[in-house]
């Protein structure tokens, strides 16, 4: 694995940094709107306090007259405990309230409201003015009343909608991240079916994948499909290749042979004929072995998609040993049968192989004129076909290896092989779920292989 | 040492433009040399249990009493006279201090257990709830229906004329300042109060600053009944001294409940034993039973007692008829009420 850590955590993480940024973003906005709509809300009670003020200015005997009504200043209190201050000016002359106020800049046009904002007695004052012309003796004069108040109730109300406002954007932000870590599960889904597709099927299973996948990934699908097909076409074609290198191979054998049979009808001498012989046996080996590379490729091939038929042991052992009958003869060797019937379901072409290559193990193995026993037993739920016979053991070396590519035993003298035998047995047996076991008989001279594979 | 002030000590303040009418003033020497410096407008008599309670609590402290009226506490506080605690039962006075910048914030726990009204910006403090009520002389109402509304008093008054003819007394607004606080409060909230106001006033009412005299008045059946009576407490143990003489009511269809409040002025020094002392009141004002003392709790305003009518809101309207305007608009409708001869 290389370390770029995991997409669905990446994912993960981007969408949450994302949901913080938008958590931070509207508890920010949520308390500049809070503070504006409260200041606004203080800005409209203000306004409607001058201006119920303004309303019961009037004129009596040519004085300016006017009245606090309570509910004016009632309303102030309803934004919050706030500082209440207020003037009426009449032209330059204050008709009652805080002379010290601050001054407006310019008297706010009749019938509208100005708003302003300044200090007073150490605070931060809301200053809300109304005019209004009053005819005070001949001539109308401007009365301006101000109602100013502080901005503790504004702030308070600002200040509790913002901590509201923070306490949704984390319960935001929680449940986006939940959200996330599932949107990041969900768009990767495909990608771990794909991934379970591929390694649910075996290491010969080359035909293309067939799947809906999201537009994103067609791409590595079709890269996966052509590395798939690339991957099947050199297999087939080492497969070829093998098959030509054994035929080419074998058919210069075949005539090598042919010439020395031709040779010894014709020849009288004993030596000459034994030599004749040993070279036809010789060149049987070669082909043999030259056959063998080409089922070891084909075995690995098969075994990982095996077909599964019904298998009478019994029939396979008879079959087999029959086919081998011929070769036992040259060297005078008995092939005795002990079988009973066992079904199992296998590749029987395989099964085949793999008893043929322990067989022909133990006829070349085996001194002249001597037994080779097949024995068929049920054990439980599996089924034993031992390969007994009379021949030099497996040495004293270690068994298993000699399950291994390309070995041989250090026993075998000048007898021709290609180390691939019991590598074909051990790989048929283990695709059907079953072992190779391998023993030199005590006490007696003479190996003893045994299948054992399930019963079906 | 315990050392009693004179009746009525005229002291003059160096740093003041004004001299400062003091009514009453004590002194309560202390071990430490701390001195708590309190304007207030309750008398010794009600207030001294308070303060011996304080110095049980706080031997260190001595306390400096003075007790002035309200007007004139407020105007010392503006003229900055230098004073620990204001106590005052003008609310509104006291609102327009704070407002004014006049107080300085005080926060502690026995102020944060008040309620938000008894509260205004850890400024001003309530510590008691008094409602106004009448105070009648038992004799003088033998034979007669005891009123319960405005409307029964107005139709009571009305028809025995006669009877009640210069035997009605109630607050001098123009000089009281609750009188006046009361007498706004109630314009505001019923409109019965100006025709009662006429209707008193065609009897020759009697007018009176304060109202330890006016039930002083009525014990001795000089008058017939007292309108707007402040102390319901204070009332009522001399209700019960009188021997049935004298009855305290509540009016049914209203009562204005006013609020006894606490401010530290800017000026103060001992600001700690200012506050250990709001605390103590703050604690008081709290209290589940009345118990012995001789103000009621903030409660007292509550269930039972007109359910219906909250106290007087501490709040900027409060500030409405202090303005010179109004307070001129008010009086003169109130002189034309009260005074037709
Ligand atoms: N029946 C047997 N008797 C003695 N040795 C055997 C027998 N079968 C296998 N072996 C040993 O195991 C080795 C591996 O066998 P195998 O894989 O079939 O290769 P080979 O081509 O040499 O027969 C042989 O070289 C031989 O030493
Ligand atoms: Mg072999």
């Amino acid at each position: 694995m290389i370390g770029t850590g995991s997409i669905g955590r990446r994912l993960t993480f981007l969408l949450a940094g994302v949901a913080a940024l938008l958590s931070v973003l509207s508890w920010w906005m949520v308390t500049g709107l809070a503070r504006e709509a409260a200041e606004r809300t203080q800005d409209n009670v203000l306004a409607a306090s001058a201006t119920a003020i303004a309303e019961t200015l009037r004129s009596e005997q040519g004085e300016v007259r006017l009245e606090l009504p309570y509910s004016a200043f009632a309303m102030l209190g309803a934004i919050g405990e706030d500082r209440v201050f207020y003037r009426v000016m009449a032209g330059d002359e204050l008709l009652t309230g805080y002379a010290d106020l601050p001054a407006l800049s310019d008297p706010p046009p009749p019938g509208q409201v100005r708003f302003d904002t300044g200090t007073y007695s150490g605070e931060t004052i809301r200053m809300a003015s109304v005019s209004r012309l009053v005819l005070a003796g001949a001539q109308p004069l401007p009365v301006t009343v101000t109602m100013a108040q502080t901005g503790n109730g504004v702030s308070t109300i600002s200040a509790e909608l913002s901590r509201l406002a923070a306490v949704m954007a984390v319960a935001f932000f929680g449940v986006a991240v939940i959200l996330s870590f599932f949107a990041a599960r969900a768009s990767l889904r495909p990608l771990n079916e794909i991934a379970a597709a591929v390694s649910r099927r075996g290491p010969s299973d080359l035909r293309p994948l067939k799947r809906d996948a999201p537009a994103e990934l067609a791409p590595l699908m079709t890269s996966l499909n052509r590395l798939m097909e690339r991957l099947g076409q050199s297999i087939r074609r080492s497969e070829d290749f093998i098959a030509e290198a054994a035929h080419r191979v074998r058919t210069p054998l075949a005539v090598v042979r042919t010439q020395a049979e031709i040779a010894l009808r014709s020849v009288e001498d004993e030596a000459e004929k034994r030599r004749l012989r040993g070279i036809i046996r010789a060149v049987d080996e070669s082909s043999r072995s030259a056959g063998q590379l080409l089922d070891h490729a084909t075995v690995t091939y098969r075994a990982d998609d095996l077909t599964r038929a019904p298998v009478d042991l019994a029939t396979l052992v008879e079959q087999t040993s029959a086919a081998l009958e011929p070769t036992a003869a040259m060297k005078d060797i008995t092939l005795t049968r002990n079988t009973m019937p066992a079904q199992i379901m296998g590749d029987p072409v395989l099964l085949d192989n793999a008893l043929r290559n322990v067989l022909d193990n133990a006829i070349k193995y085996s001194p002249e004129d001597t037994e080779v026993v097949l024995a068929i037993t049920t054990e439980g739920r599996e089924v034993r076909i031992t390969v007994t016979d009379e021949g030099p053991g497996l040495g004293d070396g270690p068994v298993r290896a000699l399950t291994e590519r390309f070995r041989r035993g250090s026993n075998t003298g000048d007898i021709v092989g290609s180390g691939l035998g019991l590598t074909i047995v051990e790989d048929v047996l283990s695709a059907h779920g079953g072992r190779l076991e391998l023993h030199t008989r005590e006490g007696e001279r003479g190996a003893c292989i045994t299948l054992v594979l399930p019963l079906s | 040492m315990y050392h009693a002030g004179l009746a009525i000590i005229l002291t003059l303040w160096a740093t003041m433009a004004h001299a400062l009418t003091i009514e009453d003033h004590r002194l309560y020497p202390g071990t430490g040399d701390v001195t708590l410096r309190i304007l207030s407008t309750a008398d010794l008599e009600v207030f001294e249990p308070y303060l011996l309670a304080f110095q049980a609590e706080q031997p260190a402290v001595t306390i400096d009493y003075s007790v002035v009226s309200s007007a004139e506490l407020h105007r010392a506080i503006t003229d900055g006279a230098s004073f620990d605690l204001a106590l005052s039962s003008a609310m509104d006075l006291q609102f327009r201090l704070a407002n004014d910048g006049f107080a300085q914030s005080y926060r502690s726990d026995d102020t944060q257990a008040l309620p938000d009204w008894a509260r205004w910006r850890d400024l001003v403090f309530a510590f008691t709830a008094e409602p106004a009520v009448v105070v009648l002389s038992t004799d003088r109402f033998e034979g007669l229906e005891i009123p319960t509304t405005r409307q029964e008093l107005i139709t009571l008054l009305r028809e025995n004329a006669a009877d009640f003819a210069g035997a009605v007394g109630t607050y001098d607004v123009r000089e009281s300042g609750l009188g006046y606080l009361f007498a706004t409060q109630e314009s505001r909230s019923t409109d019965a109060f100006w025709r009662l106001s006429e209707v008193m006033g065609r009897l020759d009412p009697q007018l009176y600053c304060c109202s330890g005299q006016m039930i002083d008045d009525v014990t001795e059946g000089r008058l017939a009944l007292a309108y707007n009576v402040l102390g319901s407490y204070a009332a009522e143990r001399m209700a019960r001294d009188s021997g049935g003489r004298v009855q305290i009511l509540r009016m049914q269809d209203f009562a204005n409940v006013m609020l006894r409040t606490a401010i530290i002025p800017k000026t103060a020094t001992e600001r700690e034993a200012a506050g250990a002392l709001i605390d103590m009141l703050a604690r008081l004002g709290l209290r589940e039973d009345a118990g012995q003392w001789p103000l009621p709790p903030l409660n007292s305003a509550g269930p039972g007692e007109a359910p219906e009518y909250g106290p007087i809101r501490l709040g900027p309207a409060l500030m409405v008829y202090l303005d010179p305007l109004n307070r001129r608009t008010f009086l003169t409708e109130w002189e034309d009420a009260m005074e037709q001869r």
